[in-house]
């Protein structure tokens, strides 16, 4: 039962949320309360997984490989966890931030049924019913992106919707294919199925259709136009829900199929993902050098810290994998809090453009440590979670002797200390241009709670980061040796 | 029967993908309806075309007879046809909201969110 909750506590607070048009403040109680309780079950779920390793439920009573299968191992545990986390962090931050047309239109609802959609991807073990909730999951970002109503939101959203639309029905075609080979949708049963058939060509462009859809969501090379034509136009808080847990809901998808059902170590695979890794994180990093527009910025690093992930699967080591999984839980921490504070950047100067706004140091010196804390992070800089992150990825392309990987990981690396000291020159250092009277906004506590929480999450990840190495070991010993995954779903019916 | 609608599987792919390369909004929209028709029939043709029984359990018994067809293909494209149809259904009216909002269906038009000023700084 434990499996169930993270999907039905979400999904029935959308539900209850309906039932409460035009009662913000009931909505808002409603929905920092369900979200806290998400985190509590996603906690319930880890912990049960780190001790007993991964467990499994069948739907309806239907055996396993026939039914739908829901698994979780310590990947999927933590990622509930900290999709649990973001809830309540930007729960909190609605509180200070919403106003009018969002809330009217349904926010807070929305919110809940892309939680149902996240959680429900992270726990599946079915790859049908991991493309149904990745559609319930996206039409729940279609609506949030609008629920504003602005005209740019509209034109963010179509862009969004009309390239997304395309990956879906990539995953579609995946499945229909990967189905007519093996006859079973089940991943743990596809993966004794596929055993030394991984070369087969029917399997290898279902691959193909598959590393497209996900790479198109988890925003990777070339497929991520929709990502900065969309993410800086909805309210700050659906931002930050999407830049947390969109893009890696499609990572997790990229390193569940292709450790589990597929290998990454047929040649035509993994030259795919590593060099569509590397581009990555190339293009992002110098499609965010160009931008002058705080959440334009941030838009782009996704895609470039995206690239290290998919790197660390690409390369396939234990080691490897582990920076991946690490990078993965650094970083939905890290750029959520960057697309919150970029959020008091507006609301106290008035604007996102930094050539429009200046002088937050002297105004408020300590935003600024609040900002240094994740920008430094994401940057790299020791002794902070993203430091760790990238040592171990570039330790990992460094003993797979992957020279031009671990290059191509700290040039970007170094070019997003760029970025982040061109927010801070120009937000926080230089002047405002109409004076430094005009950082007058006024920005309630709500939205500052969610920020510091999470700055010190960022900390405490890169102080203890051995534990939490520990638990990416263990992790990602899980996913290369799946025994204990596969027993769970078809050993235990 | 298969390679039939494998080529119309194809030639619906085609169709759709020139729609979309038109640079209009809505052909756009038809183009991704073709896909989405083509998907569906993709999963139809790869689960296995058979002139079987239906797959009826006699009363009784617990198996189906021998030699029925495979339902759970069909299965999968209703889901598909219900999500693709609720998908779409939004898309269309995102789609003209835009041109309510843009008064343009031209996609290289729709710069409101990347203006192009912001370029050339």
């Amino acid at each position: 039962m434990i499996l169930v909750w993270p999907i039905v506590i979400p999904m029935l607070t959308a539900a209850l949320l309906l039932l409460l048009p035009n009662r913000f403040a009931a909505q808002r109680a409603v929905a920092l309360v369900s979200s806290v309780v998400l985190l509590g079950a996603g906690l319930l779920l880890l912990a049960r997984v780190l001790g007993e390793g991964p467990i499994a439920a069948q739907l309806g009573g239907w055996a396993a490989p026939f039914g739908i299968t829901l698994v979780a191992d310590i990947l999927s545990a933590a990622m509930v966890v900290i999709t649990g986390i973001i809830a309540v962090a930007v729960s909190i931050y609605a509180y200070g931030e919403l106003e009018g047309a969002d809330e009217a239109n349904g926010h807070h609802a929305l919110t809940q049924a892309l939680l149902t959609g996240v959680c429900g991807a992270f726990l599946t073990g079915d790859i049908f019913n991991l493309y149904v909730w990745f559609e319930v999951m996206l039409i729940a970002s279609f609506g949030l992106l609008v629920v504003g109503g602005g005209r740019a939101q509209i034109d963010g959203a179509v862009k969004y919707v009309g390239l997304n639309l395309i990956a879906t029905l990539a995953f579609l075609s995946g499945i229909g294919l990967l189905y007519g080979t093996t006859g079973t949708l089940n991943m743990a049963d596809l993966a004794g199925k596929l055993d030394g058939r991984q070369e087969e060509m029917a399997v290898l462009i279902s691959a193909a259709l598959l590393l497209f859809a996900f790479g198109a969501k988890a925003g990777m090379f070339p497929a991520f136009f929709w990502l900065p034509a969309s993410y800086h136009t909805p309210s700050i808080t659906s931002a930050a829900l999407f830049s947390a847990l969109l893009t890696k809901v499609g990572v997790y998808a990229l390193i569940r199929t292709f450790t589990l059902v597929y290998d990454v170590d047929v040649p035509a695979v993994q030259t795919v993902l590593i060099w569509g890794a590397v581009l990555t994180m190339v293009v992002g990093v110098l499609g965010a050098a160009a931008q002058s527009s705080v959440r334009r910025i941030l838009s782009w690093h996704i895609i470039s810290q995206i690239g290290y992930m998919i790197l660390g699967l690409a390369i396939y080591t234990p080691l490897a994998l582990v920076g991946a999984i690490f990078y993965l839980f650094h970083h939905i921490v890290v750029k959520a809090n960057l697309f919150l504070i970029a959020g008091v950047i507006k609301r106290l100067t008035g604007s996102e453009d930094l050539y429009k706004i200046g002088g937050l140091w002297k105004a408020k010196p300590w935003l600024g440590v609040l900002f240094l804390i994740p920008a430094l992070s994401l940057a790299g800089i020791p002794p902070l979670s993203g430091f760790w992150a990238k040592l171990l990825v570039i330790q990992a392309s460094l003993e797979a002797e992957g020279w031009l990987l671990a290059f191509f990981a700290l040039a970007v690396g170094l070019l997003t200390v760029f970025s982040m000291s061109k927010i801070w020159l120009e937000a926080f250092w230089k002047p405002h241009p109409d004076g430094d009277d005009a950082v007058n906004g006024h920005v309630p506590w709500s939205m500052y709670l969610p920020i510091i929480a999470l700055a010190a999450i960022t900390i405490f990840i890169g102080l203890f980061a051995g534990m939490f190495v520990d638990a990416a070991i263990t992790s990602a010993d899980q996913i290369l040796n799946p025994d204990a995954y596969i027993n769970a779903v078809l050993g235990g019916s | 029967m298969e390679p039939i609608l494998a080529g119309l599987t194809g030639l619906l792919v085609a169709a759709g993908v020139y729609l979309m390369l038109s640079g209009n909004l809505v052909r756009y929209l038809f183009g991704l309806v073709m896909l989405s028709n083509a998907a569906n029939l993709l999963i139809f043709v790869a689960g296995g075309l058979t002139r079987s029984a239906p797959p009826l359990i006699e009363a009784g018994q617990k198996v189906p007879a021998e030699g029925v067809a495979n339902a759970l293909p069909q299965a999968l494209i209703l889901t598909a046809i219900v999500i693709g149809f609720g998908l779409f259904c939004f898309a269309l009216a995102l789609a003209y909201r835009a041109f309510y909002a843009m008064g343009t269906a031209k996609m290289d038009d729709m710069r409101l969110a990347e203006p192009l000023e912001d370029t050339a700084k």
